[in-house]
């Protein structure tokens, strides 16, 4: 693999509350510019709640805290001075169901760049055709891009969520299951997006589907129960793990 | 009874019998009545229903003319309390459904204050419309704008007061409806414009309330409906006896629910007043069903379309 890229976002001993209930244990990651994180595990270990805490979707359900330290780019995004909104223009998010606003095509996909005050027309339509193109989904849609986006297939309604992500050109991508209600063929383009996009962003993933984290990620951490049992170069887990929880996950003994 | 018998008690039967029977007969009943109820009204007063009768003014103490004035008094009426209290309503339930936190007190006040209101009988709201909006509130701004609370410009009953009293007593309604209505809007939704960069406020204009239109919609039409046929509410508000055609805002002015008490207990002549009271009524019901229809309408389209 290539070599150590700089680190774009980093946690230490960052643990996470749901009022007494500890979600999160003094977790310690490094996540690399231009490169992929994966985040595997079993369900209910923490993997979206590790991803919401990068930016902050977490600070919408009451009574939940902190502790730790979060940092994008050396800043502790949890600071007092920083501005959260801001925080989240700057760090995209796909969720795993796919969540079009009942909107065309076109305004979902301008709705980020719209927020910050007025565009014309032609910079909006040039950002339309290069996200949904990054997207790989502008040839799919090139002719109805103002009907309802909600007349899109599933798969085509999760990259068009990818596209939206990527139309305000955040620095980091958090994808939490981007595939996991998509068909294989869907899977396999959302998949190469993924590898092609990391060369723009820094990229964290969470996924259900071992396989599709030993394809496209380069680094690998492996959640159980609120703890980071293992985190390593993505070759490494799934060739010569050093924790047998890890490789009793791996080879499907577990979970 | 043998413990092999699959059969319910006799004792049971005959009771589920019964309670079949009476059931059956609660329904022919209210059938009945509605039947009867419009049978009635349109049999004393649809000869009465004429054009003459919608779009004239009353004349001869009533008992002559038309009902136009009571018609259109009635519609702007209902017109001004919904531009009054629909913005109020909407603000609140968007300030307890985005904003408060689901258990602070102030919240909880106010939810508290909301259900109380919507159980208030309408006469107290009466009473209060006439001691806060034209005693208070019209004679202060009379007070204030020309130098004399008794200057009887907004210090008088009123259309505008009326409007306003109405506004406060269809509060709840507009209020259960939109908060309803944003309940609604899915979680991820919201989720999606904040994490594209979206303040709370950018997330509630663009993505919340377009999705809650419906809601918004029927809410105001509900509280229409119920504001159009309300008379004690206004019964010391403004309402007039009866009036030629033109309305001013801070004036006196006729209302289809008050002309029918008017016709009905001060008519010089009860038996003449009898099949004007019944047109009067099938108008009234008319608008009625026409806002309610409205509002099913535009829900089903809205649905569908969503
Ligand atoms: N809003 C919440 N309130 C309270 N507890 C929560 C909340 N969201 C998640 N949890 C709890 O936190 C723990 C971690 O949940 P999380 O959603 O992060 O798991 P996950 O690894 O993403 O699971 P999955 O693979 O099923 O998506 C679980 O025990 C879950 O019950
Ligand atoms: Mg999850």
């Amino acid at each position: 693999m290539a070599k150590e890229t700089s680190i774009k976002a980093r946690t230490q001993t960052f643990s996470f509350f749901y009022g007494q209930k500890q979600a999160l244990f003094d977790i310690n990651i490094d996540m690399h510019e231009n490169r992929v994180t994966a985040f595997i595990g079993p369900s209910g270990c923490g993997k979206s709640t590790f991803l919401r805490s990068i930016n902050r979707m977490n600070d919408l359900i009451e009574s939940t805290k902190h502790t730790g330290l979060m940092e994008v780019d050396g800043v502790d995004v949890y600071g007092s001075d920083v501005d959260v909104v801001t925080l989240r223009r700057r760090i995209g998010m796909v969720f795993q169901k796919s969540t079009p606003f009942p909107k065309s095509i076109f305004e979902n996909i301008t709705y980020g760049l719209t927020l910050t005050g007025k565009k014309s027309k032609s910079e909006l339509e040039e950002v339309v055709e290069s996200s949904l193109r990054r997207a790989a989904l502008w040839e799919e849609v090139k002719d109805r891009l103002h009907h309802s986006a909600l007349g899109l297939s599933g798969g085509q309604q999760q990259r068009l969520c990818i596209a939206r992500a990527v139309s305000v050109n955040p620095e980091i991508l958090l994808m939490d299951e981007p595939c996991s209600a998509l068909d294989p063929i869907s899977t396999g383009k959302v998949e190469e997006l993924i590898t092609q996009l990391k060369d723009q962003y820094t990229i964290v993933l969470v996924t259900h589907n071992m396989q599709q984290a030993a394809r496209v990620s380069d680094y690998t951490g492996f959640f159980l129960m609120g703890k980071l049992i293992e985190f390593d170069r993505t070759r490494t887990i799934f060739t010569s793990p050093s924790k047998k929880e890890t490789e009793d996950y791996i080879t499907g003994r577990f979970g | 009874m043998s413990v092999f018998s699959g059969h319910l008690p006799a004792s049971k039967r005959v009771l589920g019998f019964f309670a079949v029977l009476v059931a059956a007969f609660a329904a022919v009943a209210i059938v009945g009545l509605i039947v009867s109820m419009f049978g009635i009204f349109i049999a004393g007063g649809a000869q009465h229903l004429s054009w003459s009768f919608l779009s004239e003014a009353p004349r001869n103490n009533n008992m002559e003319g038309g009902i136009f004035p009571a018609i259109f008094g009635t519609a702007l009426l209902v017109l001004i309390m919904s531009i009054l209290g629909v913005p109020i309503g909407t603000a609140t339930a968007i300030y307890l459904n985005e904003y408060a936190k689901q258990t602070s007190v102030f919240a909880r006040s106010v939810r508290f204050a909301v259900n109380t209101l919507a159980g208030v009988p309408s006469i107290v709201f009466g009473l209060f419309g006439v001691g806060f909006f034209v005693q208070f509130l019209g004679k202060g701004l009379d007070g204030m704008m020309y130098g004399s609370m008794e200057a009887k410009v907004f210090g008088q009953e009123s259309l505008l007061w009326c409007s306003a009293t109405l506004a406060v007593l269809t509060l709840p309604v507009v209020i259960v409806a939109v908060e309803e209505a944003l309940r609604a809007v899915p979680r991820e939704l919201r989720e999606a414009s904040l994490a594209l960069g979206a303040t709370k406020w950018q997330t509630i204009i663009k993505v919340v309330l377009p999705n809650s239109v419906t809601g918004i919609l029927t809410g105001s039409i509900l509280a229409v409906s119920r504001g159009a046929g309300e008379v004690a509410a206004i019964l010391f508000v403004g309402v007039a006896y009866s009036m030629d055609g033109n309305v001013g805002l801070t004036e006196k002015f006729m209302h289809l629910g008050y002309h029918l008490y008017v016709l009905a207990t001060q008519s010089p002549d009860v038996e003449k007043a009898l099949p004007l009271q019944y047109a009067t009524t099938l108008v009234l019901l008319g608008l009625t069903f026409l806002l309610n229809f409205t509002a099913i309408y535009i829900r089903s389209r809205l649905r569908t379309k969503a």
